[in-house]
């Protein structure tokens, strides 16, 4: 019996629709191309959280399929968002810089050219040298090459010491939280090369591109359309096949695929690197966006926010995944962007500014406590699909959720 | 003529000697009147010399008005008098050996001295002598402090005359020091000044190195040929060697005026650029003067046609880097001394390395303390329960407030630190107790979503603690008998507060001893958490037993709170800022042991601690580096520096 990819997976092809749908809409309703009902600002708003749905949809991936809760993806988004930000600010750097230096009588030497661009960058953290790691940063081709690099090989010596020694659970967990703090510390200093806090700027600007930002804030807002799609369609065929089942037996029982035969360490080393990819490659469309990164992107709370996002959509389901973060990140631009009412008590205003954060945090937990399954589980009210009674057992991802589903098909 | 003048003078000059044996000091003014009334820096000092050298008692108090500018010169016979204002123009004048009020003047009658700062801090040098035989001593005090502030080779003598008569001898030791330092400093004898280095070498004071540090200092010279004469020379250079690299010899030499100056690339690129003749530089075009050949080639063009100076080429530079001695000079012009301030300073470094590490060890210590309080707590939930509580720092931050509230309610520092120690106990036990009962018990098969759960109460909390007390930071203060520091010498020193949190974590570290191995709670959680149904089929309650561990965890975080507020300000984000430190001393220790959260504290602490003295500059590169060394320590210990072994550890 063998059914074709796409007629295994509705759920795909559906949200394949419904993302070419928005996409369209916002095209048509956008300053850009269309009508103008949608201000700039709120399409790069948009585009930027098909970014952090794009991550969502990796933490989905580790998390809810592989059961390994990483706190630290946020990392490997930034430093996506770090590369691609290396060159777009050399770039433009170099532009200013040639057309400035094309006014002196003397023609510029191409040293003279890099030493005037270190000092535009690096002045501000009282230093003009190029560090070693900008070495690329000359050069687009290699420096999308790095946003997949750096972030891939960092997963993969992480991954591979924490798997091999065994490391597992919580201990994972705030392993993986620690390795962001270390990140964030290290790039807070001035002399980490990448400009210390004040991080990287200026991003939204495209060296060598005359359109306007209500243009350019379209092509991000398509580019990450796409890279969400292809992400989804990629990760819904690695949780479809042989390896998807592998990894759930992992989340499920660990024990048991390794008395099997099977290489977990392998497996899970496979799975993180290619979540912090994807994580990356959703870094390095999200900063363009949003114009400035900075060490503070990376610290561990970000990380946790994401899986906030992926508990609340629902896990184990990569729509759930994308329902979450899209939900949340917009709920909370809106919450703490000063548009929410104030609720008047007659003896106390709520400015949901000051609680929104209160109120995320308990949602949070009555989430967790009161619908393990997250917003996805709508859906299946929806479909009419039942948990299987298991007379009281616990039906969250981590106790197996949906096992006896898949086992039947 | 001239000898009736003559005889005059010797009237008035023997007129003018009997007085000074009478012991009036005018005369003696009068001698000078000329210096002082010109009031000029240069000029002045045999007058001031005079007066203070005179031996009378009143000298100090001419000097001392003179320096306040209240010294005023009466026109008619030019004496000086002490002037006092009686309103805007007259002045009461009072006579310097009588002590009695000459009468009142117009200001139009009188000039006022006024010293500038230059003849003020010479007058104050003379005075110091006085100062420091005076019979108050909290001036001979201020004089000695201003001799180590300000040392000057005119003080030694002063101050070596008033050691023998110093009553007091706490100030005599201090003299006495002082007068050693001054002698290795001033002291015309060169066998003195030695004598004076072996005594003081091996003293950790500061003063002692920084009488002993310009001795040794030096200046890096040049000289054609060889070596002047007369010059202490620390050690000959020799150029691309020891550290010396060429390029700074040859900025040595022209900088000293025996070499050209480089032609620096800025410099070329301007020569070129002052030389353009319609399109080209020196026979090269303007388009093609992009790449360094190009310009080195229109340059030398330039300077064969000598319109710039020459390029100097690196045999330029070789030649005059051979002619030419590089060497060391001592400020010091005796080198025994400077060869005996050297050898005392590698003893004092020897000493003071050795108390370095002494501090070092101390200050690692409470570090350590500080990261075993705040672990502690997590180490009952985490290690003895397996529940993840990332809401710990929060309680922690609730301990911390609820010191701040109670000194706003207690305003005595001492009282309200005794109010708040058990307050803050009870409002994390009630707080950690209502949140073991409402959210975790339904998640303890779930691990990972217990650490969610906690991380959402985590952002409540905070941003709660937020709305009710503000962002900015209060203030949580240490009684007064904990401030200060207990001073050892001028290297080692330690906090009050430090040691008192030292102590608490003892006390701590002795409490959870004595309930887990000696009370009913302690048997009941260790079966609870080794085997919960055999426990409950035994019975006991597990349910409650862990509500009850769960509140003494969260309740000695909020001690730890009270704790930590009193030495670092009280935010909302106290408490995150512990906990990332918390869990790896919790799991580099060893989960479930204390002594191995012990062995964890120790460990992050001194490594901490080791790190930045490392690379003092940087406290963020030395977390960082300390987390990665966690990292790859965890690769080696998996299950913590002391691991439960058998039954114990569960899976």
């Amino acid at each position: 019996m063998q059914r074709s990819f796409i007629a295994k997976n509705p759920s795909v092809l559906i949200f394949l629709a419904c993302l070419a749908l928005f996409t369209l809409m916002v095209t048509v309703l956008s300053e850009g191309f269309g009508v103008g009902m949608i201000s700039t600002s709120f399409v790069k708003t948009l585009g930027k959280t098909l970014c952090l749905c794009l991550i969502a949809v990796a933490m989905d991936l580790i998390w809810g399929f592989a059961g390994i809760l990483s706190l630290g993806h946020f990392a490997f988004f930034g430093l996506g968002g770090y590369m691609i930000g290396m060159w777009l600010m050399y770039e433009r750097t170099r532009l200013i810089v040639v057309d400035s230096l094309s006014q002196a009588e003397i023609p510029p030497t191409g040293a003279e050219v890099v030493d005037a661009i270190g000092n535009q960058i690096f002045g501000v953290v009282g230093s003009s040298e190029f560090p070693v790691i900008w070495a690329f940063a000359d050069s687009l081709f290699l420096q999308l090459v790095l946003v997949v690099l750096v972030p891939g090989v960092l997963a993969l010596v992480f991954g591979w010491l924490a798997f091999r020694s065994r490391v597992t659970g919580v201990y994972l967990s705030i392993l993986t939280q620690a390795m962001t703090l270390a990140l964030a510390l290290y790039l807070f200093q001035n002399d980490s090369g990448l400009r210390g806090n004040n991080g990287l700027s200026g991003l939204q600007n495209l060296p060598g591109v005359e359109a306007s930002q209500d243009v350019v804030s379209l092509w991000f807002l398509w580019a990450s359309a796409l890279a969400l799609g292809l992400g989804y369609l990629l990760a819904a065929w690695v949780v479809s096949g042989k390896f998807g089942s592998v990894i759930r037996g992992i989340r499920d029982n660990e024990a048991r695929v390794r008395f099997i035969g099977y290489s977990v360490e392998t497996y899970k080393l496979m799975i993180f690197t290619l979540t912090a990819c994807i994580a990356a490659i959703a870094g390095a469309l999200y900063y363009p966006q949003a114009g400035i990164i900075n060490p503070a992107e990376i610290a561990p709370i970000a990380s946790i926010y994401l899986a906030v996002w992926v508990a609340i959509g629902g896990r184990g389901r990569l729509y759930g995944a994308v329902i979450g973060a899209a939900f949340v990140s917009l709920l909370s631009t809106w919450f703490t962007g000063g548009q929410a009412p104030d609720i008047p008590l007659g003896f106390y205003t709520i400015k949901w500014v000051d609680w929104w954060l209160v109120l995320l945090g308990m949602s949070f937990v009555a989430v967790t406590l009161f619908a393990p399954k997250g917003m996805g589980g709508l859906v299946d009210l929806w479909t009419q699909r039942r948990a299987p009674n298991r007379h009281g057992a616990d039906l969250g991802p981590d106790d197996g959720a949906l096992r006896e589903q898949e086992a039947r098909k | 003529m001239l000898r009736l003048f003559l005889a005059g003078l010797a009237i008035l000059l023997s007129c003018v000697m009997a007085t000074a044996e009478d012991g009036a000091i005018q005369p003696l003014l009068q001698e000078h009147r000329e210096v002082i009334a010109k009031s000029s820096r240069k000029t002045i000092a045999p007058a001031i010399d005079a007066i203070a050298g005179s031996g009378l008692p009143q000298a100090q108090r001419v000097l001392e008005t003179w320096a306040a500018k209240a010294m005023w010169m009466r026109k008619s016979d030019g004496h000086f008098f002490a002037g006092e204002k009686l309103d805007s123009k007259t002045y009461q004048l009072t006579d310097f050996d009588s002590g009695e009020v000459v009468g009142t003047f117009a200001k139009k009658e009188l000039k006022q001295l006024k010293p500038n700062s230059g003849i003020r801090a010479m007058i104050g040098t003379a005075l110091v002598q006085f100062q420091l035989l005076d019979a108050d001593i909290a001036k001979r005090q201020a004089a000695l402090t201003s001799i180590q502030r300000d040392p000057e080779a005119a003080l030694l003598a002063p101050l070596r005359a008033s050691i023998e008569a110093e009553p007091d001898a706490g100030l005599k030791a201090q003299k006495q020091r002082l007068e050693r330092l001054l002698t290795i400093g001033y002291d015309a004898d060169t066998a003195a000044r030695v004598a004076a280095i072996k005594e003081m070498s091996g003293d950790l004071g500061v003063d002692v190195r920084a009488t002993l540090n310009p001795l040794v200092a030096t200046t890096r010279d040049v000289a054609p040929g060889t070596v002047p004469d007369g010059v202490n020379v620390a050690a000959t250079l020799v150029p691309g060697k020891d550290g010396f690299p060429q390029v700074e010899a040859y900025d040595l030499l022209v900088a000293k005026g025996f070499a050209p100056a480089r032609v620096t690339l800025d410099d070329m690129r301007l020569g070129l650029a002052a030389h353009i003749e319609g399109a080209t530089v020196g026979g090269v075009p303007v388009a093609q003067l992009n790449t360094d050949e190009n310009r080195a080639r229109a340059y030398a063009a330039l300077a064969e046609a000598g319109k710039v100076a020459p390029l100097v080429t690196s045999a330029d530079v070789q030649a005059a880097l051979a002619a030419h001695v590089f060497y060391d000079t001592y400020a010091e012009p005796s080198a025994q001394v400077a060869e005996a301030a050297e050898a005392a300073l590698e003893d004092i470094a020897l000493k003071v390395g050795m108390n370095q590490t002494l501090d070092l060890t101390l200050d690692a210590l409470s570090l350590a303390s500080i990261y075993f309080l705040a672990a502690i707590g997590l180490a009952i939930t985490f290690g003895v329960m397996g529940v993840i509580n990332m809401a710990h720092g929060e309680f922690i931050m609730m301990g911390a407030y609820t010191g701040y509230v109670v000194q706003q309610i207690i305003p005595d520092h001492t009282a309200s630190i005794i109010v708040a120690i058990p307050l803050a106990f009870a409002v994390t036990f009630a707080a950690g107790v209502a949140m073991e009962r409402l959210v975790i018990r339904w998640l303890y098969a779930r691990p990972l979503e217990t650490l969610l759960a906690t991380f959402g109460i985590s952002i409540a909390l905070q941003q709660l603690a937020k709305n009710i007390f503000g962002t900015q930071a209060r203030p949580l203060t240490a009684p007064g008998w904990l401030d200060g520091a207990l001073v050892m010498n001028d290297v080692v020193s330690i906090s009050y507060i430090r040691i008192a949190i030292f102590i608490l974590a003892l006390i701590f570290l002795g409490v959870f001893l004595f309930i887990m191995k000696r009370t009913r709670l302690g048997l009941e959680t260790r079966a609870v958490t080794q085997n919960p149904r055999m426990a409950a089929s035994m019975g006991i309650n597990p349910g409650r037993v862990n509500m009850l561990t769960f509140g003494l965890g969260s309740g000695i975080a909020g001690i730890a709170g009270v704790a930590i507020g009193l030495f670092a300000k009280v935010t909302s984000e106290l408490g995150s800022d512990y906990i990332v430190q918390s869990f790896m001393t919790v799991v580099v220790g060893g989960v479930g042991n204390i002594w191995g959260t012990l062995a964890g504290a120790a460990m992050i602490g001194f490594l901490q601690k080791g790190i930045e003295w490392l690379n003092p500059s940087n406290t963020l590169a030395a977390q960082t580096y300390m987390i990665v060394f966690i990292i790859i320590f965890i690769q080696f210990r998996p299950r913590g520096i002391i691991a439960l072994k058998g039954r114990a550890a569960g899976d």
